[in-house]
């Protein structure tokens, strides 16, 4: 058992979430959904522009994907006129949330007060307008390191590389369409019960198993949709956080491991991925445990990525997923461990890895309306990535 | 991106392979190079470590697992082993038209090391994990460039003899 409080002894705070609006090709510049939800973020948090000291986010600048990146940090900076006592964008970290755990170190060790945490896609729209899928994945020309050695195969797409490993899984352990479709299914039904999500019309399992192929064994609708959107958070030390209208909530632990290589193919054991090691320090560095999880979201960028997560962070043993979620009773709003309650980004749009965190949030604070968790959840997990990039964060309302 | 095919030879059973049109080509580093060009005379080129004796993959300054600088490409079996397939039906790339199965195999001569890959002689429905497969190459000329710039891509094919069956994993 680790000391009591975590990582950051307690100090760690969230005070704020906010999210952009959401939609498909909305035509809105990243950098304008982005400051919608950062100035959003901060008016939950009851506080001003002029409180936050601190900002962080992924990716930064430089990845060619168009619409990958609605923003870097220093453009929000310049945009809001911010002043900054310490300021961070990352890809190199544990996911997409990276660098939100990076703000809970800062707070931790009083490099600032309150650090705006975003993430801005404006995925759609890209694709709307550039020349073909390939041209949105690396924009043509000569092949960035990363698809090196996939895209003379064909293998352009992480649907591609994640595809091998999901029937890798099945072939294995037995997982089947009809369990990973419980994935879908769930995301859906919460995706009815939230406004904000992209695809609000029921989904039924023989519309799943009919779906057009992308990359067996998933199919259109293991696969997350793309959008525009943003959202962020207020990551406040808890001393600074007195008096704010929100009760804060803790960061318990975070997840930031990573043991081997960072590729898509060379992972000892096929059926494991980056989110086992973060999933594996996450508990390490707390004493709580998956029994006392409430509420989780997992990253669904893939169903099948979903899957890895449960099991990484224990919730089933390895290879046992598909009798976990099947039926999807367990994984239900009403179930014993309630996961993905916005829609995830199956239905509620690719919002990448932050909307997972902003809805821990909303669920922890109650105010998830038709898709509120009953029985007030006290206790929140966040998984974010795949392949070889994960990260986790713990957060409680204690 | 035309090239004239380089056949392969016809098994028994098998399903035809047709080359496609166009594919994405590398741009060979000082340390791929070698993988990517071994098939000039027909050998497949994997980094060793003169340290361990162990392969890596991809190629790089050093080796993974003891750290040794003493590193560079050496020609192994091409023999390998499906681990992993996926029967890819999105078009990605025009000239490249789905469905094609997109692989991990593991090298017979280090299993660790795997390569992505397209398996084909076979229809793309019927590549199994544990299938035995052989390595062939398929020269391309980038765009605009010359014989110096040919690469040859390693696409793996079932081993004839050994046939292909989902085995004891
Ligand atoms: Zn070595």
């Amino acid at each position: 058992m680790s000391a009591a409080g975590g990582p950051f002894g307690g100090k760690a705070v969230i005070t704020g979430a906010g999210k952009s609006q959401v939609g498909r090709r909305l035509g809105r510049t990243g950098l304008d959904l982005t400051i919608e939800a950062v100035t959003r973020a901060i008016a939950d948090a009851g506080l001003s522009v002029d409180d936050i000291d601190g900002i962080a986010s992924y990716p930064g600048p430089g990845v060619p994907d168009k619409g990958f990146s609605g923003a870097d940090t220093h453009q929000v900076r310049n945009a809001l006129g911010l002043r900054s006592r310490w300021y961070l964008s990352a890809m190199e970290t544990a996911g997409q949330i990276g660098p939100a755990i990076e703000a809970c170190m800062a707070v931790t060790l009083g490099l600032a007060n309150h650090v705006v945490v975003f993430r801005s896609v404006w995925e759609s729209t890209a694709q709307a307008t550039a020349g073909g899928r390939a041209s949105v994945l690396f924009g043509g020309g000569e092949l960035p390191p990363h698809l090196e050695y996939v895209a003379p195969f064909g293998a352009l797409s992480a649907v591609n590389w994640l595809a091998m490993p999901a029937q890798r899984y099945m072939h294995d352990f037995g997982l089947t369409r009809e369990q990973l479709g419980a994935i879908a299914l769930n995301a859906r039904h919460n995706a009815t019960l939230n406004p904000d999500a992209i695809y609000r019309t029921p989904l039924t399992m023989q519309d799943y198993l009919s779906a057009r192929m992308i990359s067996e064994p998933l199919c259109l609708y293991d696969c997350d949709v793309p959008c525009d959107g943003a959202t962020a958070v207020v990551i406040s030390r808890r001393e600074a956080a007195a008096g704010l209208p929100r009760h804060p909530l803790t960061v318990e632990s975070v997840g930031t491991g990573m043991f081997e290589r960072a590729t898509w193919d060379q992972r000892a054991d096929l059926t494991t991925m980056a989110a086992h090691d973060a999933a594996a320090t996450l508990w390490e560095r707390t004493s709580l445990s998956p029994a006392d999880v409430d509420v989780a979201q997992l990253y669904d960028g893939f169903s099948f990525l979903t899957v890895m997560w449960l099991e990484a962070l224990g919730f089933c043993e390895h290879g046992r997923v598909g009798e976990f979620i099947e039926g999807g009773e367990r994984i239900a709003l009403t179930g014993s461990l309630p996961l993905n309650t916005s829609g995830g980004q199956l239905s509620g749009g690719r919002l990448h890895g932050m909307g997972f965190l902003h809805e821990a949030c909303v669920q922890l604070w109650g105010e998830g309306g038709d898709r509120q968790v009953p029985g007030s959840p006290e206790i929140a997990v966040v998984g974010v990535g795949g392949g070889p990039v994960g990260g986790a964060m713990l957060l409680s309302t204690r | 991106m035309k090239e004239t095919a380089q056949a392969a030879p016809a098994l028994a059973g098998a399903a035809a392979y047709t080359r496609p049109a166009a594919r994405l080509l590398p741009s060979p580093t000082p340390e791929s190079r070698a993988f990517w060009t071994g098939g000039r005379d027909g050998k497949l080129l994997i980094y060793r470590c003169r340290g361990c004796g162990h392969f890596l993959h991809p190629p790089g300054p050093a080796c993974w697992r003891c750290r040794s600088t003493d590193v560079g490409p050496e020609a192994v079996s091409g023999r390998a082993t499906v681990a992993a397939v996926t029967v890819n039906r999105q078009p990605w790339v025009p000239g490249l038209p789905p469905p094609y199965a997109v692989a991990m195999v593991e090298l017979a001569d280090e299993p660790d090391v795997r390569l992505v890959t397209n398996v084909v002689g076979v229809a793309p429905e019927e590549v199994r994990v544990g299938m035995e497969v052989e390595v062939f190459f398929e020269p391309w000329t980038p765009e605009g460039g010359s014989a110096d710039d040919r690469i040859w891509l390693p696409l793996f094919r079932p081993v004839a003899a050994a046939g292909g069956t989902d085995g004891a994993w």
